[in-house]
């Protein structure tokens, strides 16, 4: 018997309903990325697959895995730790080279008062 | 004991995350303590200013307001995106005056709204305080703005000020 056919079904169920979340997650996700029209819009998109997506399937293999192994193992949510954590950088950079890009260019994708960096109110005009 | 341990929090995750990667066996404690503290040096090294956290109590809250966030922005964004050029939905940039000026608490903040589907961070001015968002759903504006002002910004300031 594979250790796949020992899976009893209690365990089976949330498994695949984890795996299933987090794939379908990710693919309309990915959906999305392909059918929206602006940058800003798709910069939203692939959250999708980075937060529940990947949570989903990090927990189903989680458990999944310490049943058939017999102990705990938990190496997906290290995975999910360095997601969270890096997507910001590579999305903070994207969205602020998008927005000082479109400056330069005077674009139409930015409303008005977003073509010059905010100042403070009460600040005498920049010097430089 | 400074000296040694710069960092005693980012080591003991090291070491924890070391041997949730590996079995645990003395060896392997062992070799994760020692690349720990080459780690922890390393940072000091790079990063002098250490993060000063005053109030762990907070911590468990805000981590609870964000798994429910996620859940519920992850619906809303998901049922955007199947209902895409039909729903009359706009993006719109938002302005958010921010009052937490610590490069750790922004650092978080930035965790949170990224890990949030739905918005994106895009600008935050040093000399202005004001934090620029793009966010999906420009009906969601004012929620937007009542979670980052009064509910994640306080528990940063809280655990971080």
């Amino acid at each position: 018997m594979s250790p796949l056919q020992s899976v009893p079904l209690w365990l089976a169920i949330p498994v695949a309903f984890f795996v299933v979340l987090g794939s379908t997650l990710t693919l309309i996700g990915a959906l999305g990325f392909a059918r929206l029209q602006s940058f800003y819009d798709r910069l939203h998109a692939p959250t999708l697959a980075t937060s529940w997506g990947t949570g989903g399937v990090m927990i189903a293999s989680a458990l999944m895995f310490s049943f058939i192994e017999g102990r705990a193992i938990v190496h997906e949510f290290a995975i999910g730790f360095c997601i969270v954590l890096t997507t910001p950088i590579t999305l903070m950079m994207l969205g602020r080279a998008a927005l000082e890009r479109d400056r330069a260019e005077g674009s139409d994708a930015l409303p008005l008062d977003m073509r010059t960096r905010p100042q403070r109110p009460d600040d005498p005009p920049a010097q430089d | 004991m400074i000296r040694l341990f710069p960092h005693p929090v980012l080591s003991l995750c090291l070491i924890f995350l070391w041997l949730m990667l590996t079995r645990f066996s003395l060896g392997y404690l062992i070799l994760g303590t020692a690349l720990s503290l080459v780690a922890g040096w390393a940072y000091s090294a790079l990063h002098s200013a250490k993060p000063r956290i005053r109030r762990w109590q907070t911590i468990p809250r805000l981590a609870a307001t964000l798994v429910l966030d996620i859940i519920r922005s992850n619906a809303a964004i998901t049922r955007l995106l199947l209902t895409e050029g039909r729903n009359g939905r706009t993006s719109a940039f938002i302005q958010i005056p921010l009052q937490i000026t610590s490069p750790n608490a922004l650092a978080v903040l930035a965790i949170i709204l990224t890990a949030t589907p739905g918005t994106a961070w895009v600008e935050y001015g040093t000399d202005t305080g004001i934090l620029t968002l793009h966010i999906f759903d420009a009906s969601e504006a004012d929620h937007y703005h009542r979670i980052v002002g009064q509910t994640y910004e306080p528990m940063l300031m809280e655990i971080f000020e």
